[in-house]
This record gives structure tokens, C-alpha cells and sequence, in this order.
């Protein structure tokens, strides 16, 4: 009988260890293979350049330079609408009240929609809808912002991170405490200069971080901009606001099963997702880097 | 709780204009009355027909037990309760003649006039310099930087904090201890220039040298403001006051010149409190 227990003991142990193994294992052959395969055909020139030869050769640099422009508009739509929703939220709403509740119920249910499924609310919503009645209303019928462009497709990513922007401002709204909006009320201030004064500077790194938790979540995502703004190929780079664009995800999308030589292209592919990666990982690192400068500031002067 | 009602009025009807040795003083006017004054939070009822006047530029304590509606009562007369949620007040409350319920009254500016020190020292993060100006900027008291620059040390004067603070006034307020930063938060208050000071156990978290030092400051606000201080330490109100409000179960059992109620409280409920018999 003894013996038996041990032996369920140890088995149960190794099972729980072994599951910790294949995470590390996955992740591992992931970036070693992607590191391996894509170091080789990075330079200079393949971050700078366009593509050329049907994508078996030249560089990716519009793709980077549509993919930071979509991150950045998205964060100037989203975050300012995430906070202000947080502030009603935990500032203003009883916790009781149907709008709270109501509110409540669309932002859990916004961050558990499939990401093909804001694409296509892109295309239907903010391309056929906003953009064609734009068109009509100040160009005549031109076809200007009725068509995938990067500010449909940034807003499309807007909608889709709105969540988080709101959970993580919530999260940090909530954990100032009341004191502070109690000193600040005692001393004639109303409610909005006691948020404007008081609480947002102290919310500052929990937005931020709510930030970058939306810019890792969107800069990733390929779905959300297929029928939006991203373009299979374009030599130029994107100008204005309703200009169609390239993006690393989409292009990784493109090279993979879109292309006329495959075998030419896989070089290319590798060096692509090496860059995508890197890149999310570095906009990571400055906001990290912001956030903890925020910090050390804040405990220097207040 | 009828009876309880009759009591408080018997309460404010013993006058506190003799002293209890008898050496006759002229009548200090009224700076707040409270007239029938009843608080709900919800359904619960904190405070039963409240009604009593307090002195200008005295020093009023309320003392009584946890929970026995002190710190309600003072939050009434600055309206800070308006911001808890269903809470709901009747009868009324009338400073310098004004009923501060009336509609025409904006609690923002009832608060720039009544201020408040919390129990819990609670300066801002931000620089020593950047809390005094607060309610400055709020208020737009200052029009330029040199003006600003007077109402910081003036207001820290006053709160004597100037010396001890002003050589870092733009270091983090959290680099003060504790005393310091509860005095920080009355040059903060000062600042806005109130007539009247709440005070919600200013000393409460303190050890008893910061304790005597803010004790010392009440005493030299009193030459210019009304202060209530709501206190759980009975020398404390018997060494600061020179009147003290008792309150048991939300309702006021007596209220008398502080000498007379220390050491010849007219109800036995308030001599059982002040001899530690309960609570």
C-alpha cells in the first residue's frame, strides 16, 4: 500500500513538472527557430527597402511603418475613450445603477467577441457606414473614406482594445484611495477638478499600462484589419488618414500563402516575424521604460 | 428615542455663558446653529434632532463613543456627507445666519469657507509646496508665482511648519513624518482661508510629542477661526476646548462650558463616559 501512494505522489509531481516543461519547450523552439532561420537575411536594407520581385526580394519597411502608424492612432482613439469610460464608471455611476450595470455587461461582452468579427463590424460599420457617408456629405460621392484605410483599421483595433484600456484604468482608479478625493473635495475643489487635479496624475501609470497591454494586444492582431486598411502590396507609404497601408502581421499573412515562389520567399517570411516580434516587444520596453521613469518620479517630487 | 430628543434640548438649554466659577463673561455670538438636525444613512438613522450652537472663535469638542454620530455631525457642517451615496438630512443648519441646506447654497463653496483636517494625515503626492497651493489655484486666490510664494509661507507659518520645511519646499510631502504632514494639511487648509476648522481626530494617529505640537497649533488658531474637533481622548478635549458636546447612540446628551462639563456634568451618562465607565 505504501509503496503505491509514493509512487502516485511522485507520478503526479512529474506530470505537474512536465506540463511546466512543454510551456518553456514551445516558447523556446518558437523564438529559437524564428531567431535561427530569420537572423540570417536581416540587414540594414531588408528594414529599409520595399519589397520588390513579387515579395521574393528587397525589404519590409513599409510593412514596420504602416504597423507603428496603425499602433499609434489606435492609441490616440483608444485611450483617451478607455479612461474617460473608467472615470464614469468608478467616479460618477452608483454601482447600482443601470447604466453602470449596463456598462458593465458590454465590456465584458466587447472583450470576448472573436477579432474576425470587429473586421468585419470594420468594414461594415466604419468603411461602408462613417466612410460612405462622409463621401457623400463632403466629397460629393468621391470615393475617399469610403474604403479600407489605416484610420478605419486603427479604429477597428480602437474598439477592440477598449476593454482593457477600461479594465486596467478602472483597476487603478479603484485602488486610490478615497482620502485623497476626500482632502481634495474639503478643500473646495469640485468633482472634476478633483479627478482632473488628484486622480488621474495618480491613475497615470495605470493607464499606461493599460496602454501597453493595448498595444501588445492590437499590434499583433491580423483579423480586425483584413477587410479594414491593409494592402497586399503597396511601394508607397501611407500619407493620409485614408490611405490603404501595410502591416507586418498581414504581411506575414501575404508571404505565407499568398505568394507565386514560396521557397524564395521563406527567408523573408522568417526575417518578417523576427521583426514583428521584435518590434512589439521593443514598443513594450519604452512604455515599460516610461511607466518606470512615471514611478520614480512620483516617489521623488509627488 | 423621544426621550432622547427631550434630553438634547434640555441639554441646550443649560447656557453656556457662565463659566463654572461663576466670573461672568460677555456673550460670544454664534457662528453655527443646528436646529432639529436629523441624518440617515439609508434607512439607519446617525444623528436624532441635533440641535446646538457653537461659539465663534472658541474651540468646540465633541466627544463620545465609536459610532455615536460625532463624526457625522461634523461632516454635516461642511456637507461633506452630501458625498455619501442615499445619505439624507432634515432640520436645519445655519452658519453666520446662511441655512448651508438651503438650495441656493453651492457646498463647493460652503467647503472653501469650512475646512477640514482628516484623521488620517492626507497630503497629496506631490511636492510640500504644490499641497499648500491646492486650493489656492482652485480658488484662483493668487493672480501671479510672488503671490503664490506669500500664501505658501504664510499658510505654513501659521501652521508652524515654516521653519521645519523651508529650505525642501519642493520635495514629496510623504518625506515629512507624521506630525509634520498632519500640519502640512492644516497650512493647506488655511491656505483656502476658511473662518471656520473641522477637525475629525487631527491627532489621533500621532505620537504625543507631534500630538502636543498640533494641540499647541489649535490653540493659537483659535485667536482667528471656529474649531470643532471631534476627539476619543478626553484629556485631550479637556486640555483644547472651552466647550465640548457629548454625544451618545446619535444623539447630543449635554453640552456645556468644558470645565463644567469635566467636572460637574449635569447627566449621568456623560459623567459615566468621562470617568471611563463605558466606551
Amino acid at each position: 500500500m505504501r509503496k503505491r501512494s509514493e509512487f502516485s505522489e511522485k507520478l503526479f509531481y512529474l506530470l505537474t513538472g512536465m506540463a511546466c516543461l512543454t510551456i518553456v519547450l514551445m516558447i523556446t523552439l518558437i523564438l529559437g527557430n524564428i531567431f535561427i532561420y530569420g537572423r540570417g537575411h536581416l540587414s540594414w536594407e531588408f528594414l529599409t527597402a520595399s519589397p520588390e520581385q513579387g515579395m521574393t526580394a528587397g525589404g519590409i519597411f513599409p510593412a514596420i511603418y504602416g504597423t507603428v502608424l496603425l499602433v499609434f492612432l489606435m492609441t490616440v482613439a483608444v485611450v483617451p475613450v478607455g479612461v474617460m469610460v473608467a472615470i464614469y464608471l468608478n467616479e460618477y455611476s452608483s454601482k447600482t445603477s443601470l447604466v453602470y450595470k449596463a456598462t458593465r455587461l458590454a465590456v465584458s461582452n466587447l472583450a470576448g467577441v472573436p477579432s474576425i468579427v470587429f473586421g468585419l463590424f470594420g468594414l461594415g460599420f466604419f468603411v461602408k457606414f462613417v466612410g460612405g457617408n462622409m463621401d457623400r456629405l463632403f466629397y460629393g460621392g468621391q470615393l475617399v473614406f469610403g474604403q479600407p484605410a489605416i484610420i478605419w483599421a486603427a479604429l477597428t483595433l480602437a474598439v477592440l482594445t477598449l476593454p482593457v484600456v477600461i479594465l486596467t484604468t478602472e483597476d487603478t482608479l479603484r485602488s486610490i484611495p478615497n482620502e485623497f478625493r476626500e482632502a481634495s473635495m474639503a478643500l473646495g475643489a469640485t468633482k472634476s477638478q478633483t479627478i482632473m487635479r488628484t486622480v488621474l496624475p495618480q491613475a497615470l501609470t495605470g493607464i499606461l499600462t493599460g496602454g501597453i497591454l493595448a498595444v501588445s494586444r492590437g499590434a499583433g492582431e491580423v483579423a480586425p484589419i483584413l477587410f479594414t486598411g491593409a494592402a497586399y502590396f503597396l511601394p508607397d507609404l501611407p500619407s493620409k488618414l485614408h490611405s490603404q497601408f501595410m502591416e507586418l502581421g498581414y504581411h506575414i499573412y501575404v508571404l505565407s500563402t499568398q505568394s507565386p515562389d514560396v521557397e524564395a520567399t521563406r527567408p523573408i517570411l522568417y526575417s518578417t516575424v523576427f521583426v514583428l516580434l521584435a518590434l512589439t516587444f521593443l514598443l513594450n520596453l519604452i512604455a515599460i521604460v516610461i511607466r518606470s521613469q512615471m514611478r520614480a518620479r512620483l516617489r521623488r517630487t509627488g | 428615542m423621544n426621550s432622547g430628543a427631550m434630553f438634547s434640548k434640555l441639554a441646550v438649554q443649560v447656557k453656556p455663558t457662565v463659566p463654572a466659577e461663576g466670573r461672568r463673561v460677555p456673550e460670544i455670538p454664534a457662528k453655527i446653529k443646528a436646529e432639529e438636525v436629523n441624518f440617515y444613512y439609508g434607512k439607519t438613522q446617525a444623528l436624532h434632532s441635533i440641535s446646538l450652537q457653537i461659539k465663534e472663535r472658541q474651540i468646540t469638542g465633541l466627544i463620545g463613543p465609536s459610532g455615536c454620530g460625532k463624526s457625522t455631525f461634523l461632516r454635516t457642517l461642511n456637507r461633506m456627507n452630501d458625498l455619501v451615496p442615499a445619505a439624507r438630512l432634515e432640520g436645519k443648519v445655519f452658519i453666520d445666519g446662511q441655512d448651508i441646506y438651503a438650495r441656493a447654497v453651492d457646498p463647493i463653496l460652503l467647503r472653501r469657507k469650512v475646512g477640514m483636517i482628516f484623521q488620517k494625515s492626507n497630503p497629496f503626492p506631490k511636492s510640500i509646496y504644490e499641497n499648500v497651493v491646492y486650493g489656492v489655484k482652485i480658488n484662483s486666490y493668487a493672480k501671479n508665482r510672488r503671490e503664490m510664494g506669500e500664501i505658501v509661507e504664510k499658510s505654513l507659518h501659521d501652521a508652524a511648519l515654516w521653519d521645519e520645511v523651508k529650505d525642501r519646499l519642493h520635495r514629496s510631502a510623504f518625506s515629512l513624518s507624521g506630525g509634520q504632514q498632519q500640519r502640512l494639511c492644516i497650512a493647506r487648509c488655511l491656505a483656502v482661508k476658511p473662518d471656520i476648522i473641522l477637525m475629525d481626530e487631527p491627532a489621533s494617529a500621532l505620537d504625543p510629542i507631534s500630538t502636543a505640537k498640533i494641540e499647541e497649533l489649535i490653540f493659537e488658531l483659535k485667536k482667528r477661526y471656529t474649531i470643532i474637533i471631534v476627539t476619543h481622548n478626553m484629556q485631550q478635549a479637556a486640555r483644547v476646548s472651552d466647550y465640548t458636546a457629548f454625544f451618545l447612540l446619535g444623539e447630543l446628551i449635554e453640552y456645556d462650558i468644558t470645565t463644567k462639563m469635566f467636572t460637574n456634568p449635569s447627566r449621568k451618562e456623560t459623567e459615566d463616559y468621562i470617568t471611563g465607565r463605558f466606551g
